[in-house]
């Protein structure tokens, strides 16, 4: 079973082995709004844990998505470059930006699980 | 406004009811968006109808002797032929500064059936900066009373007209021609109506009594066409028609020449001047003007968002964009910004710098979308 982390700043990394899969959350589409465009890190840049990666950006604003946690990027998901709605019909599926190669999975670890994450939220309203 | 409390429409309880999110815009807790989102709340303004609560916006009588004397003073402040303005008509202009600027822009009507009054709708965030330079130059004997009571809702969409007619048969509502505009009794309320709008679509504007705007509203969006769309589509229904934003598009610094709004100055007063900065407006009339806002378009997907910087090909500076983001119905980003009069002429090919990245783009003719008003 593949486990999932939080940022503060609402990136989500999915864990799969030595790999991430890195996106925006729920909430954070939800937020944002009707997702229009969005441009993912290119493949072999390495990441540093809280680069800025990837922008997504809404009907109104720009957003920057950092890093959760350092790697090189092995993967991004050209369909959601095609379709950047697909971040608001599946933000945690098909709506995944890209996969970095973790360097160090002990970084995960200051990272917050589910419920974690679920309490920030309540603090956040 | 921090001396101020936030302030709330007529219509604010019905925007919670219907699930908006809300945000404070100049001074109002405002709708942005309602549980659909702004794409799909600009795309059925532009096939059926929205409504749009711009209660926020400072409507106001200016009233004097005869709409003669009334007219001649507020061409005083405004480049507009008001003295030629006539009954039942309603003209787009801009209150100036004494060097040309725009303080505000606004829609100024002259009702029928009434001599010596004219009727004003200003922007929410200039209205107290308005009216106190109206009053501070109004002559003797003149009046301005702003409308604090009345709301004020924008119908707009291909099908605003047929909504309407139904809801007030032999109200004439349908017959009305852009930029016209009557008092009118509609489902039992007395309102006053204007053929105009904001998003480039046919539609009216209806102004009418605070106390009756919620049911007034409620019973529009029971019609089988009509939704509630926020302030974020109609930004972007304004941003495709190629209208201007106060604070965007105009500011004290910029004359309605660079804005690409020659247009509202009638040859008249072209030709006598008489209202603040006219030497400079009339300069840019003959010489043109040093900038002139422009429309852009690049070739990519991403947006160029305010603050842009826009530079020429071998990478000059020579403009910024003032609005920018994605165009719903253009399906692709589009944007607004002054740019050097050399290289304002449709075609141009220009760098929008994103990111640090100039993304290739070029000046096209605005509007991004064609308009639809309905001209008679």
């Amino acid at each position: 079973m593949s486990q999932i982390r939080y940022t503060k700043d609402h990136e989500y990394i999915r864990i799969e082995g030595d790999e991430g899969v890195v996106g925006i959350s729920e909430h954070a589409q939800s937020q944002l709004g009707d997702v229009v465009f969005v441009e993912a890190p290119p493949v072999g840049k390495t990441l540093k844990a809280g680069d800025a990666a990837a922008v997504v950006e809404s009907v109104k604003a720009a957003s920057d998505v950092f890093a959760p946690a350092s790697g090189e990027v092995v993967a991004i998901n050209s369909d959601v470059e095609a379709t950047p709605g697909l971040i608001n019909e599946d933000a945690l599926g098909r709506g995944w930006l890209f996969r970095i190669k973790l360097a160090d999975p002990n970084e995960l670890s200051r990272l917050m699980d589910e419920a974690a994450y679920a309490n920030y939220l309540k603090t956040l309203s | 406004m921090s001396d101020d409390a936030i302030r709330k429409t007529p219509l604010h309880a019905l925007h919670l009811d219907l699930g908006a999110r809300m945000a404070p815009f100049a001074g109002y807790d405002m709708p942005i968006q309602y549980p659909t989102g702004v794409l799909a709340e600009h795309l059925h303004t532009r096939k059926a109808a929205g409504l749009f609560d711009v209660s926020h916006m400072g409507q106001a009588l200016i009233e004097g002797a005869a709409h003669a004397s009334l007219a001649a003073f507020l061409e005083t402040l405004v480049p507009a032929d008001i003295a030629n303005l006539a009954p039942g008509r309603q003209r787009y202009t801009q209150l100036l500064n004494e060097t040309g600027g725009v303080v505000d822009d606004l829609m100024v009507t002259r009702p029928p059936g009434a001599d010596g009054v004219l009727r004003l709708v200003v922007n929410a965030a200039r209205k107290a900066v308005d009216f106190a330079l109206i009053r501070e130059r109004l002559p003797a004997g003149a009046r301005l009373t702003p409308l604090g009571e009345a709301a004020l809702i924008a119908l707009q969409g291909p099908l605003a007209a047929a909504t309407l007619a139904r809801l007030a048969p032999g109200a004439g509502m349908e017959t009305m021609t852009f930029m016209s505009a009557r008092p009118a009794r509609l489902a039992e309320c007395e309102t006053f109506v204007s053929r105009s709008g904001y998003t480039g679509e046919d539609g009216y504007e209806i102004s009418l009594p605070s106390a009756q705007a919620e049911v007034f509203a409620r019973l529009l969006l029971a019609q089988p066409d009509v939704a509630p769309i926020g302030l974020g589509a109609r930004d972007s229904l304004r941003l495709e028609a190629g209208l201007c934003l106060y604070g965007h598009e105009l500011d004290e610094s910029v004359d309605p020449v660079e804005a690409a709004l020659a247009w509202s100055i009638q040859k008249r007063r072209r030709a006598e001047g008489g209202f603040p900065g006219a030497e400079r407006i009339r300069s840019a009339l003959t010489n043109g003007p040093s900038r002139l806002r422009a429309g852009l378009r690049s070739d990519g997907r991403a947006p160029a968002r305010e603050g842009t910087e826009i530079v020429s090909t071998d990478g000059a500076r020579i403009g910024v964009v003032t609005s920018g983001g994605f165009g719903p119905s253009v399906g692709a980003p589009i944007a607004m910004g002054f740019v050097d009069r050399l290289h304002a002429a449709v075609g141009t090919p220009v760098g929008l710098v994103v990111r640090g990245t100039p993304l290739s783009a070029r000046v096209v003719a605005l509007p991004f979308h064609p308009h639809a008003y309905h001209r008679g």
